[in-house]
């Protein structure tokens, strides 16, 4: 497969645990920890799939989904992973375009079941 | 031969005319049409009422017992009108712009309105004049009898007792009528002032047709008179100087003072410019007055026998020459006398009377303050009534009980000098700002009690109410009190004697308790008002009616109670006056209503100060303007009120306000609080989660396997950290830390800190001066050691400098202890100056804290609770902290 997927996260142990468990599903896992920086990121980067936090040092999450689908991104499969579980943060997502939204601590198999069903061949 | 009922019927006939002349002068008056009535002439006529019977008659008799003495009686008058323009002008000025009705309430009204002196000099002027006006019933009846002591006359003695009684009745029916006939405002009575003014030609004609008739009827012409003069004993007499400067200073004073003459003087003036004509004229009238008297003295010396009454020589010369006619012209001139003095006098008095003790009396007892209601009018007017009947009984009463005669026609010169005590409080109040009510009132008192003393009550005679030897010794054997001899002063005529020592007290007495004591406000207002009236009033205004003034009127009410209402009201007045359109007649019904509506909108006194502006009708007093300002305080005072409550309900409001902003910005904190907790919390658990999950699967590396466990590890203490941080925090916020004080040194506690931070060995240099930590300190050491744990820790976690170096500066100032923590990485800037105190504030990368940025927030919980303080300590080159404690325990109340 060796789909490209996109990991914007600040926390160490999260972003390890993720990335080990997409590239033993075969995907091309890259990791972004900055905020800022975050939207040059994937437009470079150009991934199948937006993995994307959303307190994250520099800028919020939100910010960055706002961004990517007003401007470079409209159609790319964003997973907001987030552990602000609100709804309030919900409604924030869905309203800027997230294609999907879920919640802290995760279930593995979620996440992966999750990038399949959005990025898979 | 004069019977009895032909005397009767001229008198009436007489009495009728001046009847009728008194009610067409108020009807002219009444329509506005009696311009003649304000006629300067009038108006000196009208004086002529200080020549009162007692001149008339007395005059004669004064010249046939005293010489030329008589004349000081006219001189004092004479000189106060030819000087008018020092205190006529001043009197008649403040009598306009003030409104004043009578001496009382001039004195009253000066001396801050004290209703004390109105009282007083009231009582003063009834029983100065009481007297005066019995002796004018005992003239008209003596000149009666007369007539009846002719033979054949047909006369008894009951009648003359009747006739005082129907004088005094016909006097007091006429004085009801026209003294109370319109309550003008003014206090005006055209009708008795015209009716004075006919008497006073009826007067002046008679007295010099008697005396034409004694010089060029009997005794021949002008020179033969005078020869006669010189021939007579009244060429003998001298002046006696001291008599002279006395009674022409009495005579003067009484002029001014006497209820009587200030009623004509003052109160009806309508017109200033009278007082320029009456300068002249009154003094050519007294002059004609006094021409004849010395050749009708001289002619009943010489005519009739010894021992008769000089002072009925008038009367008894016609009569005994058989010139009937003549007689009856004289007797109506002694009459006329007679009458206008008792009907001027009465109205004076019962003015005075009436206002300033009747009325005050009546409206205190009803409750009633102001007289704004109708019945008010209805009551003065009783009161003035009462009043008039009042004064005559007196009189009559007192004409009866002395008995008449010889006593009573002493009665003159001794109520002219009870009635001149009013006249250094006037002429002080007039001139001098300095006199006081306190000064005015005990000289008037004193001035009273000696003329009483030394006059009033001798004059009933030796034994009547001061006993011979009273008079003689002195009361109580104290010579210096005797009353014709105050202080062993004998020599004097007792009626100089008296004047000299009362108005020598009187003005010492006023003039020492006013430099002594202090005026009220309102008699400083008053008593610039007066003394500087002229400088305060432009002149008397006339009355000019018209549409012009209908619609400064209207002009005005529009601008208080708005153009509607003010037309609506002026065109409602019209139509009942039978007018088209919204002027109708400025009648004193429409003032009226337009200031009661005015007083609903702007209160009495400014409504009534305004519309009297307008209508010119009366300048606008000192007490209208007190009673604007105090209604203008009541106005601001209740405005004040509202303001008070309006700026209590906005501090009631922005103190709801800012609570209710609190609230929200607490709650606010409370879920950014939660909403941190919650991803602090998920964090870990995200990994302990994700990573126990992958355990779980099987097929893994051992290495990463142990890797792995170490995550989940690694996860669960620092999620074991965060909650202790929590409650630690939460337990320091609300108080409920139980701190365990004890002494130690400051180098020990931060020993123990160094080592817990666990420094990496090489990695962060400390510098520290064991010296200077050799401070002992009382206070909780494993709260203060938690705290400087977080300092050093913080500083080993986000030093960026490339050799990291953290100072630890120790100042003990005495009391307190200031421990500083500065390392050599970037500065702080201000706003993470404050923020870094905040809870789960981190500045810098997440991966390098470790913590959920819970540190500096409960470091300065735990400072609070000690009683001391930790700040960001700027310009120190680089982060630095400073701990301030107390070197002994005093903590922070809980």
């Amino acid at each position: 497969m060796g789909r490209r997927v996109l990991l914007i996260e600040d926390e160490p142990n999260i972003i390890e645990a993720i990335s080990f468990i997409l590239s033993k599903d075969g995907w091309t896992v890259h990791t972004h920890a900055d905020g800022e920086t975050a939207v040059d990121r994937v437009r470079d980067g150009a991934p199948d799939l937006l993995i994307l936090d959303v307190m994250l040092p520099g800028r919020s999450g939100f910010d960055i989904l706002r961004e990517l689908r007003e401007g470079d991104a409209p159609d790319l499969p964003i997973l907001m992973l987030t552990a602000r579980g609100q709804q309030r943060d919900r409604d924030m997502a869905e309203q800027l375009g997230a294609t999907r939204f879920m919640t802290k601590p995760f279930s593995n198999s979620e996440v992966l079941e999750t990038v399949r069903a959005l990025a898979g061949p | 031969m004069i019977s009895f009922n032909l005397l009767i019927v001229v008198s009436l006939a007489y009495v009728a005319f001046l009847f009728l002349v008194a009610f067409a002068a108020e009807r002219r008056a009444k329509r506005d049409r009696g311009r003649w009535l304000r006629n300067p002439l009038v108006y000196t006529l009208s004086l002529s009422i200080y020549c009162t019977a007692w001149t008339f008659y007395g005059a004669v008799g004064y010249a046939a017992r005293s010489g030329f003495e008589y004349l000081t009686i006219y001189l004092g008058p004479t000189i106060i009108m030819i000087g008018w323009w020092w205190i006529l002008r001043k009197l008649v000025r403040i009598g306009k712009t003030q409104r004043i009705t009578s001496v009382a309430d001039l004195i009253s009204s000066r001396f801050g309105k004290s209703t004390v002196l109105g009282v007083l000099v009231t009582v003063l002027a009834v029983v100065g004049t009481t007297p005066y006006i019995a002796l004018q019933l005992q003239s008209v009846t003596q000149s009666l009898a007369v007539f009846a002591a002719e033979p054949g006359s047909g006369w008894d003695g009951r009648d003359f007792d009747s006739a005082a009684v129907w004088i005094a009745v016909g006097l007091a029916v006429f004085t009801l009528i026209f003294g109370t006939r319109n309550l003008d405002v003014n206090e005006r009575h055209h009708g008795v002032v015209m009716a004075v003014a006919v008497e006073a030609v009826v007067k002046l004609f008679a007295l010099v047709a008697v005396g034409v008739f004694v010089v060029w009827g009997m005794a021949g012409g002008v020179g033969e008179m005078l020869d006669r003069i010189d021939a007579a004993v009244i060429a003998e007499w001298h002046p006696v100087p001291h008599r002279w400067v006395g009674l022409i200073f009495l005579s003067a004073a009484a002029f001014l003072t006497l209820p009587r003459m200030f009623q004509v003087m003052v109160v009806e003036n309508s017109d200033e410019k009278h007082l320029v004509t009456a300068s002249w004229a009154f003094p050519l009238y007294v002059l004609i007055m006094s021409l004849f008297v010395v050749p009708i003295a001289v002619t009943g010396l010489d005519l009739l026998p010894e021992g008769s009454n000089p002072d009925l020589f008038v009367l008894t010369i016609p009569l005994t020459t058989g010139n009937e006619g003549l007689a009856i012209l004289s007797f109506l001139g002694g009459f006329s006398s007679a009458t206008s003095m008792v009907i001027v006098a009465t109205i004076a008095l019962a003015t005075m009377v009436s206002n300033h003790i009747i009325a005050p009396i009546w409206l205190s007892s009803t409750q009633q303050g102001a007289a704004l209601s109708g019945d008010v009018r209805g009551v003065i007017v009783l009161s003035r009534r009462l009043s008039i009947a009042m004064i005559l009984m007196l009189g009559y009463l007192y004409f009866r009980l002395s008995g008449g005669g010889a006593a009573l026609a002493a009665i003159g010169l001794i109520s002219f000098a009870g009635v001149v005590q009013v006249l250094p409080a006037m002429i002080a109040g007039i001139f001098w700002r300095g006199a006081n009510r306190i000064g005015a009132g005990t000289g008037i008192v004193i001035g009273f009690a000696i003329w009483a003393w030394t006059l009033f009550l001798p004059s009933f005679g030796p034994g009547a109410v001061l006993s011979e030897a009273v008079m003689a010794e002195g009361p109580f054997g104290l010579a210096w009190l005797r009353p014709y001899a105050l202080f062993g002063i004998t020599g004097l005529d007792p009626v100089i004697h008296a004047v000299f020592w009362s108005v020598f007290f009187n003005t010492v007495a006023l003039v020492m308790l006013s430099v002594l004591t202090f005026p009220n406000p309102m008699e400083r207002l008053q008593g610039a008002q007066f003394v500087n009236v002229f400088e305060h009033s432009a002149g008397a205004r006339t009355w000019s009616q018209g549409a012009a003034r209908a619609e400064d009127l209207l002009i005005m009410a529009q601008r208080i109670i708005g153009h509607g209402e003010a037309q609506e009201m002026f065109r409602q007045e019209a139509r009942a006056q039978g007018i088209h359109g919204y002027l109708p007649e400025v009648t004193p019904e429409l003032i009226g209503r337009l200031e009661r509506t005015l007083a609903g909108s702007v209160g009495a006194a400014t409504a009534h100060a305004m519309v009297g502006q307008l209508t010119g009708s009366a300048a606008v007093s000192v007490e209208d303007l007190i009673a604007v300002a105090d209604e203008t305080a009541q106005i601001v005072e209740y405005s004040n009120q509202l303001e008070a409550k309006s700026a209590e309900q906005e501090r009631t409001a922005r103190a709801l306000r800012e609570a209710n902003e609190k609230l929200t910005a607490i709650s606010i904190q409370k879920d950014a609080f939660l909403s941190q907790i919650s991803h602090e919390l998920r964090t870990p658990m995200t990994s302990i989660r994700s990573f126990s999950e992958i355990l779980r699967e099987g097929e893994i590396e051992p290495e990463a396997r142990s890797r792995f466990a170490g995550i989940i590890h690694e996860e669960a203490t620092r999620l074991t950290r965060l909650l202790d941080d929590l409650l630690d925090l939460s337990y320091l916020e609300n108080g409920q830390v139980q701190l365990d004080v004890a002494r130690g040194s400051l180098a020990s506690v931060l020993d123990r800190a160094v080592m817990a931070a666990g420094l990496s060995a090489g990695r962060l240099v400390l510098n520290r001066d064991s010296t200077r930590e050799a401070v002992q300190i009382e206070t909780d050491l494993q709260r203060l050691t938690q705290v400087f744990i977080n300092l050093i820790s913080n500083a080993a976690k986000y030093c960026d400098a490339a050799q990291p170096e953290l100072t630890i500066r120790v100042l003990d100032d005495g009391d307190l202890c200031q421990v500083d923590f500065i390392d050599n990485g970037t500065p702080l800037d201000a706003d993470a100056q404050v923020l870094i105190f905040e809870k789960f504030s981190r500045l810098a990368d997440e991966s390098k804290a470790g913590g959920a940025g819970l540190g500096l927030a409960i470091c300065r919980q735990i400072m609070d609770s000690l009683g001391g303080e930790i700040t960001y300590l700027p310009g120190q080159g680089g982060p630095a902290f400073r701990v301030t404690l107390r070197r002994a325990a005093q903590l922070a109340a809980q």
